[in-house]
């Protein structure tokens, strides 16, 4: 782990910021550092199966209602506000491929992925940062594991590998919620519904949504992973960690979204540079 | 011609060859140093007692001979190889052979005790459940506790059963080096007798080096060869040794040194000044 210099600097804004930027910086390199330990681990063997599946459980199955919830009142509450709109400019039944479309590729991914950070990482943080106060981590080393690898392992393959098919599922239910919404409370014919959503998202976006909740699955894993294994001492140390955890995964979901927006918006018109319209 | 052995260590001669060395080794924490040129040999076969005042750095001494922390200067060797010099793999190997037990026993709270005491055995050998299960049930009778208690999860045991659970997952790969950080801590007199009770049986019962950091001061008297005393960095001068005593429990006892023999028999004298005059 790399350190921060002892710097005592003078008390003005300038060094202050300056601090700042030091202590940044070194953290992303840990965290870098922290996330190479974590692939080569990977690759050179996985923990115990029981291990795997334990994690895998806790993490993947026991989201569902979280994310299924979530999912289920962003289509309802978009269908509800957007319909507005949509109907000043006959335009109600196009309003299922606005949304469809913002679930999968935009609030579908991200959300789901803030609702995990909030789940998973916080619980990820508290958990391994309890370890670390209690010595268990310690333990774990002397007993001949390797901590990394049997706590953090695991459980960046399951937020990795899960966080996607959370997604799926988050994004199925928004559909069906929205439908739901706009079929039988605001009287949209399905069949137009689901016609001009099928014409307005292609497989791309779903695509673009998925990619997104890879990298925002191994960022909840890796910060909150972190967080706990180098939290501070006591109960308010494991406090700590579980916020920051929250926190910085939070900031991590909005700028990977919006670099991996960027990204993928420029490689649409590469794929396919004819411009698309809703109309 | 007569040999003058007066010169020899009697107490370390009587075992085998060292175990564990630190070489001037220091450690500091940012800007506290909290160990300072620390130089110590273990012998095999040993009991040393690490005895010293709260936060003279007894614990993280103890940390550093498993290499559970980094030295910030010096060197730790194992069996007589520095442990700066050696493959991970190496190490890993070497570790398996020293066993643990925590000052809080650092029981894995998720896990049952049977599934603790087993740990090291399922992440380090290729033994049937079957045999783990054996080992498991030895261990822990060696420890006196019941086959009940193996199906338990460590919040419904006492404070004497956790330590006792955390010595044998300690001796459940039949290690040659024992570590005890404080092992009779917030117990019971009759708990911290039965604990060094098993401190001696685990000897008795294979051939083991243990080190055994204390403030029980029954506990140095009933277990240890030797004693070994750090004393706090803030109350030495710079060139002053931190370790102010190495030698047997009885010398240690009966030592004209003031910062010695005040802790052993638990008189505060100039620290109540002290505390007067703050």
């Amino acid at each position: 782990m790399a350190s921060v210099p002892a710097l005592k600097p003078t008390n003005t804004l300038v060094h202050q910021l300056g601090l700042a930027v030091v202590e940044m910086t070194v953290a992303v390199g840990d965290l870098a550092l922290f996330g190479g330990q974590v692939v080569r681990l990977i690759l050179t063997g996985l923990p115990r199966r029981g291990v795997m599946t334990q994690t895998f459980y806790e993490i993947g199955v026991r989201s569902i209602p979280v994310v299924g919830v979530t999912g289920l009142f962003i289509g309802m509450v978009l269908a509800i506000q957007a319909y507005d709109q949509f109907h000043f400019l006959h335009m109600e039944t196009k309003l299922g491929a606005a949304i469809n479309a913002s679930l999968v590729r935009e609030l579908g991914p991200t959300l789901a992925a803030v609702m995990l950070a909030g789940r998973v990482g916080s619980a990820m943080a508290a958990e391994l940062g309890t370890m670390r106060v209690t010595e268990q981590i310690d333990a774990l080393k002397a007993l001949g594991a390797n901590p990394v690898q049997y706590l953090v392992v695991p459980r960046f393959l399951a937020c990795f590998l899960l966080i996607p098919l959370l997604t799926a599922i988050a994004d199925t239910i928004g559909i069906l919620g929205g439908w739901v919404i706009g079929s039988q409370v605001l009287g949209i014919d399905s069949f137009y519904w689901w016609l001009h959503s099928k014409e307005f998202i292609a497989i791309y976006d779903v695509q673009c949504g998925l990619t997104k909740s890879f990298f925002f699955g191994g960022a909840i894993a890796l910060i909150s992973c972190y967080q706990g294994f180098h939290c501070g001492a006591g109960a308010e140390g494991v406090g700590q960690a579980s916020t920051r955890s929250f926190v910085w995964s939070f900031i991590a979901i909005l700028v990977l979204d919006f670099f991996l927006g960027v990204f993928q918006s420029g490689l649409y018109y590469v794929l396919w540079p004819d411009p698309i319209s809703l109309f | 011609m007569s040999i003058d052995f007066s010169h020899f260590d009697l107490s370390a001669a009587a075992f085998g060859e060292p175990v564990i060395e630190l070489r001037g080794m220091s450690r500091a924490f940012g800007t506290q140093t909290v160990l300072r040129d620390i130089s110590l040999e273990v012998q095999r076969g040993e009991t040393l007692a690490v005895i010293g005042e709260s936060g003279c750095g007894k614990s993280v001494m103890l940390k550093i001979m498993m290499k559970m922390l980094e030295p910030s200067r010096g060197d730790v060797d194992w069996f007589g190889k520095s442990l700066r010099q050696r493959a991970e793999l190496d190490i890993h190997r070497d570790r398996l052979k020293f066993g643990y037990l925590f000052q809080s026993a650092a029981l894995f709270d998720s896990m049952t005790v049977l599934e603790n005491v087993a740990f090291g055995l399922r992440q380090n050998t290729q033994m049937s459940d079957a045999q783990i299960t054996q080992i498991v049930h030895d261990r822990l009778k060696d420890v006196g506790l019941p086959m009940t208690a193996a199906s338990k999860k460590p919040a419904e045991l006492s404070g004497g059963m956790k330590k006792r659970v955390g010595l044998a997952r300690a001796l459940a790969l039949n290690p040659e080096i024992v570590l005890y950080d404080e092992p009779t801590t917030g117990l019971d007199p009759i708990m911290t007798d039965i604990i060094n009770e098993l401190i001696l049986r685990t000897r008795e019962r294979q051939p083991v080096t243990s080190i055994v950091v204390t403030h029980e001061m029954s506990t140095v008297r009933k277990v240890a060869d030797r004693v070994v005393m750090l004393y706090p960095l803030s109350r030495l001068q710079p060139d002053e040794p931190q370790i102010v005593f190495d030698g047997t429990a009885a010398e240690a006892f009966s030592t004209s040194d003031p910062r010695v023999s005040q802790f052993v028999h638990g008189q505060a004298r100039e620290r109540l000044q002290e505390l007067a005059a703050a």
